[in-house]
């Protein structure tokens, strides 16, 4: 991986991040190994608060799983780590997110510059309307000057990381609407890798694909926690248990609790997450 | 899932075959009608057709005294005004459709876009008037010695300046047509997926790449379909550039000349035109401006499909 990320000159971003230790090396809970530190996020939809002093520590090189029941304010939490909200007049949110050391909901950073940094995979495959290559391409092309045969050597490096390669590389001219369901999720998955992101979202990614597609995406976020740091929301729990180190349960806004995701599932310390994963609602 | 169109109940149902029917003639009745006009035209026009053949389309004689006829300068005079208004008014629509789609707040965005509409309500008639007694002063004293000033190098921007002339007509006609293309562009473009440009700008896209990436690459077949709309418009509008245009049978390389088109043509002389042989040859400039129209809505057809496997939906 090291030669893919060595192959752009000058850009530090890149190199910096070049030794990061397995995710085993980081003693989970340390500040050494939070990636993102939430603190007192709320939120407002128009006037309508959504969430509410929302903390939450997402340790780097780890998975962490939003859950809770519909309309509880997961996705909402998710989508301030990218500021992809601001797209929306009457969105707004409060508080802190730090990350590397800046409070990136404010105003002087710069939301293109945050998205490059904090990918995001959506619940419906969302390809652009272009071929498979240019799908991959597009992110390295605004984002970077590449000569033709470095991008070719990037876009079949994100591809071979998302584990499509293999199923697409002969149909690299082909829309990408042409692939299939659980495939365009991955081409998403490699479109947002390609361009080396530190945080990958993932708002419900498995939520429209079945269940051997679902299979391969979250084999692959056990491959990618190696490298990046994944935030998932997912009202499957057992995907949740699956794949997550670290589970927070979200009830109306609110995060009731935040642990380990075995200690979660097996020994919750809330009434309300007990009631959640045992289905008694939700 | 049950297949309605194989579900028997609903074959056998009255109602719905009667609705079947309907729609099948309501469907039907356009390309009968398109073929009724077309048989009519030919019919109407056959004296003229017999009598100048294909030379009619490529000469430019205009004279009935003599009754020798030829639709060259009025086929000129479509083409070039209905060029002017679409290299005018198709970028002009798309960057109000942009704008209103994903630069504005609602507000003004329902304000500009309401706006934009009214100017399609306005009769044609109207434009004509404003053209003539407001506009081609304007185009008179400032405009054209604007552009004789910098531009008089190139042919297109000599001659006297009248006012009146091919270049007024065709912003008139860029001014008449830019609300159906910015108000079609703007409904194709709040047709894009939302998902998709949230993905876009998830990638660190700022809004002039989202757009020039995703937007209009998704909107391409609307966008085309606005410009042909547009485009059929000004082909035919007849009132406001029969006031503009000048009205004389010429082709000049000069926009700035009196010239006139197709429409305008009909509209001016089908009154006078008591000879047999003098109205056949006004019904086949009819053909001509039908043929004209069906031919550019043909090839942006065939150049839709054309690039059907890069648009991907």
């Amino acid at each position: 991986m090291n030669a893919i990320t060595q192959k752009i000159p000058g850009d530090s971003r890149i190199s910096s991040r070049i030794h990061v230790p397995d995710s085993g090396m980081i003693p989970s809970g340390g500040a050494a190994g939070v990636m993102i530190k939430v603190k007192n996020l709320n939120f407002y939809y128009g006037k309508e608060q959504v969430l509410f002093d929302n903390n939450l520590d997402i340790k780097k090189n780890h998975i962490t799983a939003i859950i809770g029941p519909s309309g509880c304010g997961k996705s909402t939490h998710i989508r301030t780590y990218n500021r992809i909200h601001e797209l929306y007049r009457d969105q707004h949110a409060t508080g802190e997110i730090i990350m590397g050391g800046r409070n990136i909901i404010s105003a002087a950073v710069d939301p293109v510059d945050l998205r490059r940094r904090v990918g995001m995979i959506f619940q419906k495959p969302s390809p652009f309307p272009m071929s498979v290559f240019d799908n991959v391409a597009y992110g390295l092309k605004i984002n970077y000057k590449l000569k033709k045969g470095e991008l070719a050597y990037r876009v079949e490096q994100a591809l071979q990381r998302a584990a499509l390669w293999e199923e697409v590389k002969d149909k690299l001219n082909e829309p990408g609407s042409a692939l299939s369901g659980g495939q365009q999720q991955r081409l998403c998955i490699a479109r947002s890798i390609a361009i080396e992101p530190e945080v990958l979202l993932m708002d419900e990614p498995a939520s429209a694909i079945d269940p051997i597609a679902t299979a391969k995406i979250e084999e692959l976020m056990l491959e990618l926690k190696s490298k990046y740091t994944i935030v998932i929301v997912t009202h499957a729990m057992q995907q949740a248990a699956r794949v997550s180190d670290y589970t927070a349960f979200f009830y109306r806004g609110v995060i009731v609790e935040y642990g380990d995701t075995k200690q979660v599932f097996t020994n919750p310390k809330e009434k309300r997450t007990e009631d959640y994963i045992t289905g008694r609602f939700g | 899932m049950v297949n309605p169109r194989k579900n028997r109940r609903y074959q056998h149902n009255k109602g719905d075959l009667f609705f079947k029917g309907l729609a099948l003639l309501c469907a039907a009745s356009v390309p009968l009608l398109m073929a009724g006009i077309l048989a009519q035209l030919i019919s109407s026009s056959s004296l003229s057709l017999k009598e100048f053949g294909f030379g009619f389309l490529t000469s430019q004689e205009w004279n009935p005294v003599t009754e020798v006829f030829g639709a060259l300068s009025s086929t000129f005079g479509t083409i070039v005004s209905t060029l002017i208004a679409m290299i005018i008014a198709v970028p002009l629509g798309l960057v109000i459709a942009v704008f209103l789609v994903e630069l504005a707040p609602p507000k003004i965005s329902a304000f500009f876009g309401g706006a934009v509409e009214l100017l399609a309500a306005i009769p044609s008639i109207i434009y004509g008037m404003w053209g003539l007694f407001i506009f081609a002063p304007i185009m008179a004293d400032h405009v054209q010695p604007f552009l004789d000033k910098y531009f008089g190098f190139l042919p297109l921007f000599q001659g006297a300046k009248m006012g009146i002339g091919m270049l007024t007509a065709g912003l008139i006609l860029a001014l008449m047509i830019l609300p159906y293309i910015s108000s079609v562009s703007r409904d194709v473009f709040n047709m894009v997926p939302t998902v998709v440009k949230e993905a876009a700008y998830g990638q660190g896209a700022t809004t002039w790449e989202v757009t020039r990436a995703v937007v209009l690459r998704y909107s391409l077949r609307g966008i085309v379909g606005a410009a042909f709309l547009g485009l059929g418009r000004a082909l035919g509008e007849t009132m406001a550039v029969t006031f503009v245009i000048g009205n004389s049978h010429r082709i000049s390389a000069s926009l700035f000349a009196s010239s006139n088109s197709i429409a305008s043509t009909l509209a001016n002389e089908f009154t006078e035109a008591v000879e047999p042989l003098y109205l056949s040859s006004l019904v086949e400039l009819g053909l001509v401006l039908f043929l004209i129209t069906v031919g550019f809505q043909s090839m942006a057809q065939v150049w839709l499909w054309s690039i059907r496997k890069k648009l991907a939906d």
